[in-house]
């Protein structure tokens, strides 16, 4: 096309008229930030507009959080630089808090001990002066009835009086709520990981209101239907830099998956017979006396699912503690237990990885109490290449792995051991697709070897590779379901009971 | 080159360039002729410092909160029950030790009782059960104050080939200590329970069962220094304990022990060990009167904890 | 009708409070007159003030183990300094409040367990102390001294005063704005932060608070032995520790309540006069000490279990 051409100057025009109405909230342009060697951020750019939501996924250690941080101020890049509203600004987190960013980070960031006001008061320097309280707790109400409507949430109460979702809940509303003006940029990070279903429509529905009314939000999310559905824009991160960066109309499920670098693998999983036979090695009788009683067999792979939080962990914990003293050292391991939230419960943030690993065996690996050190090379060296934990050294220590392959030293831990029974407490939580796909393979053969594991999950995909599940609602076993029994539609069906509305 | 890198990212080196520096400093000022009475001082009541501190550390490595302030007590009780018992005959010596041992197990196992049944903080319960203690101590004092067997008190005051028995058996019971700590599952699992007790607890490690022998642990060193320290000072005296309560907490954190818990450093008591009695020879030698020598003692323990940095971060 | 948490923590150390003082009064009816009370709390504003003082420093996760040598050295200060020139005493206890406000920076900046710093600065405090007050003596200054003697109507001073810092403390500590910043490094400090407060001037201004209150705890113990020495008021490290845990604070998490911590400082004070009306051998009077500790902290347990079933039900 010829330069001078009308069409082309109209064309530009309109580009240039759509840039300017799209102003930009924040801009990070060329962000190196690098922790020893590793470099968390390549030079990554990451532009939000004005009146729009962007979807950011990528790998865990593909540099989401690291952004984010440059973004809010809390982390100086080493090059590139930052820029609020257009103009480049003194960088830090109250820089960043007086432009208007507010954050909602994957762990719950709210003081537990202080009051749900309170806590408003805490991030809103600007309740100062008398009777702030009344105030707070009007702001606070106000924003939890627009985003989360028939929330019962009382503001007076402590936060560690709450539910982890009301915690969440309350955590978004003080972030979205303003007193005197409300937040230009809210970053939200995994927010829906405790919400049920209904919650999180909630929340995205929200989203949608508060970007058509000029805001933008920045939304990381592991669960692609909730960033295709809600999202203007995904950015897809790999490796410390921005691999793509479209319309969320030119992505699907599968494009983004394959963007962030990993393949869909085929369902090849092959249900095998109904290994119902003989004795259980497990068993439990209804929880508080309702429901139904839960029963596992040699070999199998039971699924516990249901909405969060309802009951599932409490009776992993239940089945563990009973079977393991508090006083005295077992003589044989026969259960064994990956924890969910590694940061909470499951590492040990001292250690190097090895040490981490071969702690529930140790008694395997010594003679007289005293550790054979050669013994526990060897099994860490063969949970490595097994499970494939990407480290040049298994003496390093365990929080140099990301976070994925922190969660596979937890699986090998357990699967290290001779138990025969491994619990699971959601241990995929944050964890990549590709992880997944390698723990799922070692889990099948494990199982075929007559391993016994009892999995709670929050996600459908992995309630599905599962041989029989059971489907909790408020404390209580409310369905068993077996083979081809075990579908979405099943599942939900159990979760919500018939008379309330999702 | 690396070596010496290596050495100093130890943690406990930092105590043992100070004690250096004190000791030097002490040694320049009477001219060279106290070294090695002075070496020999120092070794001998940094030993009983040691054998207490270690107990301390065990307790202290199991995590936040995890202290124990009935040390001092035990020390005092176990050192005049054993002295009364064995009543200046050199027989009864080992019966004596017995004594103590058991002691401290009644005491240890009473400490953790008080823990878990009341679940209060180990501060609390701890500083409860040494009010009763040092009661005890108190009724069992009154009267003369006995004598050590000749044998035991020549033992705890004499040396073998320069250096003092008493700093021996506080090197033995430190070696089995670093063994027990570095080599043992025991070891593992005190560690595991100072950085997550709940993690420890669904790794299947029986937490209340290693608390407890930790509890038992310290209190047995507390009544086994209580036993060679009034052995070695000619009798027991009611408040024998008192200065090992601050004592004990202060070697274990300049020696480089994690106050968070998880991580424990056996070279490291010794160095602050030393430090700590060498600084306060130092300021008499130098002619300081009480309140100085507190002041300057003070600012060298916060020099030292600047000097050693604080707890490192996790990333 | 439901009741919060902060609620809960306050009814179990007034009841404990409350048991023992009928205990008292059972054995001892004479006590439940205006000198008898007097006598019984008289002790206990001091005590309290430390209390409140070691409270604070709790609320932000750290424990101060030189609170009785501070004490002791605010004490001798008073006695001597405060009572011969005001000004210069006065000076000296800005002093004191500004060394705290820095031990307070330096532990957060460098990242130390304050249980070492504290304990250093212990050595400091009571060498100081020593250096003062060589041996016991001074003279408590005439206000000070009308002060903690004065005697209001119908309620003992010791109990009107108790009253009057609770009140003050709860104020500046759970309802004001600098109170839920204290307990909100308490619970997290991440968070705090990212709301873009400064956590450094907080923290510097929590422990220079304390050591206000501490430097208060000293004025008035002055006001009431008339005379100060070095070591007068040692055991107070462990007393307001104790004080706070038996008035429902936690160690972490910044669970703290300063009426709690109050009712503790005098429930601790009301144990020492029960003791001696109870005439225990001296030989004892520390161990009996020791055992209502532990009784009124089983109290407190079960009184806890009790509201958890209720909850539960």
């Amino acid at each position: 096309m010829p330069p001078h051409c009308p069409a082309q100057i109209i064309d530009d025009v309109f580009r240039m008229n759509e840039i300017t109405a799209r102003r930009e909230m924040v801009a990070a342009r060329g962000v190196k930030v690098t922790f020893g060697a590793v470099k968390a951020l390549d030079g990554a750019d990451l532009v939000i507009h004005c009146g729009e939501c962007v979807g950011l996924v990528g790998h865990n250690g593909a540099g989401k959080s690291t952004i984010v941080n440059v973004i809010n101020g809390s982390l100086n890049p080493h090059a590139g630089e930052v820029s609020y509203g257009g103009a480049t600004a003194q960088h830090g987190i109250s820089t960043a808090r007086a432009k208007g960013v507010r954050c909602v980070f994957q762990e719950l960031s709210l003081c537990p001990n202080l009051t749900v006001n309170e806590n408003a008061r805490v991030m809103h320097a600007e309740l100062a002066g008398w009777n702030w309280r009344t105030r707070a707790v009007a702001l606070v109400k106000q924003q939890l009835g627009e985003i989360f409507p028939g929330h019962g949430i009382d503001c007076d109460s402590t936060i560690d009086d709450l539910s982890i979702a009301e915690r969440q809940m309350v955590e978004i509303a003080i972030s979205f709520a303003g007193l005197n003006e409300k937040p230009k940029l809210v970053i939200l990070d995994e927010p829906t990981s405790s919400l049920d279903a209904g919650l999180a429509a909630q929340l995205m529905a929200y989203i949608r209101k508060f970007v058509g009314e000029g805001g933008s939000v920045l939304l990381i999310s592991h669960i692609l239907g909730e960033i295709l559905s809600t999202s203007d824009r995904i950015v897809v991160m790999k490796d410390g830099r921005v691999v793509a960066d479209r319309s969320a109309s030119e992505f699907s499920t599968r494009s983004l998956v394959e963007a962030m670098g990993n393949v869909v693998r085929e369902q090849e999983w092959q249900r095998a017979v109904d290994k119902r036979d003989g004795a259980p090695v497990l068993a439990m009788p209804p929880r508080r006396g309702h429901g139904l009683a839960f029963q596992a067999h040699r070999g199998e792979m039971i699924g516990l699912a249901g909405l969060a939080g309802h009951g599932q962990t409490e009776t992993l914990l239940d089945l563990y503690l009973s079977r393991n003293s508090n006083w005295w050292p077992a003589r044989r391991k026969d259960i064994a237990f990956v924890a969910g939230d590694r940061s909470l419960n499951g590492i040990f943030p001292l250690w190097s990885i090895l040490n981490n690993l071969s702690i529930a065996s140790l008694g395997d690996i010594s003679s007289r109490s005293i550790v054979d050190h050669d013994r526990e090379g060897v099994l860490g060296n063969g949970w490595k290449k097994r499970i494939e934990i990407r480290t040049p050294d298994m003496e390093n220590r365990i929080l140099s792995l990301s976070g994925g392959n922190q969660q596979k030293v937890l699986f090998a831990r357990a699967l290290a051991t001779t138990a025969r029974i491994v619990l699971m407490d959601d241990p995929m939580r944050g964890v990549d697709v590709g992880t997944k796909q390698e723990v799922y393979d070692i889990l099948r053969s494990e199982a075929a070897t007559g391993r016994t594991f009892i999995w709670y999950s929050t996600e459908m995909d992995e309630i599905r590779l599962c041989d029989r599940v059971y489907v909790f609602r408020e404390g209580a076993i409310v369905a068993e379901l077996a083979g081809d029994e075990i579908t979405e539609k099943n599942v939900l069906e159990a979760s919500f009971s018939a008379g309330e509305a999702a | 080159m690396t070596a010496a890198r290596l050495l100093f990212t130890k943690p406990w080196i930092w105590s043992f360039a100070a004690t250096v520096i004190v000791w030097v400093v002490t040694v320049l000022f009477t001219g060279g002729a106290s070294s090695l009475g002075l070496s020999q001082a120092a070794l001998t009541f940094a030993a009983f410092s040691v054998i207490v501190g270690i107990g301390q550390m065990f307790v202290i490595t199991l995590g936040p909160g995890n202290i124990d302030l009935s040390v001092p007590a035990t020390m005092t009780l176990s050192g005049t029950l054993a002295l009364k018992l064995m009543d200046v005959q050199d027989g009864m010596i080992l019966v004596g030790l017995l004594t103590s041992i058991l002691l401290g197990f009644a005491i240890g196992i009473g400490n953790y009782a008080l823990i878990k049944l009341l679940r209060i903080p180990p501060i609390i319960a701890t500083l409860s059960i040494s009010f009763i203690v040092q009661s005890t101590a108190i009724w069992a004092n009154r009267g003369l104050r006995i004598k050590p067997p000749e044998v035991l008190a020549s033992f705890t005051t004499s040396s073998l080939f320069g250096i003092p028995n008493i700093a021996i058996v506080a090197l033995i019971l430190s070696v089995v200590a670093w063994v027990l700590l570095k080599k043992t599952i025991y070891g593992r699992w005190i560690s595991a329970i100072g950085q997550s007790t709940f993690a420890a607890r669904m790794t299947g490690i029986p937490v209340d069962g290693t608390r407890l022998v930790t509890y038992i642990l310290c209190a047995v060193l507390a009544s086994i220094c209580g036993y060679l320290l009034a052995s070695f000072s000619g009798g027991a005296a009611l408040n024998m304990g008192s200065e090992y309560l601050l004592m004990s907490i202060a070697v274990v954190v300049i020696g480089g022990t994690a106050v968070a818990g998880g991580n424990s450093n056996i070279p490291g008591i010794w160095g602050a060990s030393l430090f700590m009695f060498l600084v306060v020879s130092m300021l008499n030698t130098y002619g300081f009167g009480a309140g100085f020598r507190l002041i300057l003692t003070g600012l060298i323990i916060i020099a030292v904890i600047l000097v050693a940095g604080g707890r490192q971060s996790n990333r | 009708m439901k009741i919060s948490s902060g609620t809960i923590r306050l009814i179990i150390p007034a009841a404990s409070l409350a048991l023992l003082l009928a205990a008292v009064f059972y054995m001892q009816p004479r006590a439940m007159s205006y000198t008898g009370l007097n006598l019984l709390f008289n002790l206990a504003v001091p005590i309290a003030l430390a209390t409140v003082a070691q409270m604070l420093i709790m609320a932000v996760n750290d424990l101060d183990l030189s609170m009785g040598a501070f004490v002791s050295f605010c004490a001798c200060v008073t006695a001597t300094f405060l009572q011969a020139s005001p000004a210069i005493g006065v000076l000296i206890f800005l002093g004191a409040i500004a060394a705290y406000a820095v031990i307070g920076v330096v532990i957060h900046v460098r990242e130390l367990p304050s249980i070492v710093v504290t304990l250093g600065m212990s050595f400091v405090w009571g060498g100081l102390a020593v250096l003062m007050l060589p041996s016991p003596g001074g003279e408590a200054p005439i206000w000070a001294r009308w002060l903690m003697t004065s005697r209001p109507p119908f309620v003992p001073m010791a109990i009107v005063a108790s009253i009057v810092i609770a009140a003050v403390t709860h104020f500046v500590i759970m309802r004001s704005s600098v109170g839920v910043l204290i307990r909100g490094i308490g619970g997290n400090v991440r968070s705090v932060e990212r709301a873009g407060w400064s956590v450094i001037r907080i923290r510097a201004g929590t422990y220079a608070l304390a050591g206000f209150f501490a430097v208060l705890s000293g004025i008035t113990l002055v006001g009431l032995t008339t005379s100060a020495d070095a070591n007068i008021a040692l055991r107070y490290t462990l007393l307001s520790i104790a004080g706070v845990i038996l008035g429902g604070g936690e160690f972490v998490g910044g669970k703290v309540s300063p009426i709690g911590a109050v009712i503790g400082a005098l429930t601790l004070t009301l144990a020492g006069s029960f003791l001696s009306f109870m005439r225990i051998s001296p030989d004892w009077q520390i161990g009996a000490q020791g055992a209502i500790l532990i009784v009124v902290l089983a109290l407190r347990l079960f009184l806890n279990r009790l509201e958890k079933r209720e909850k539960g039900r």
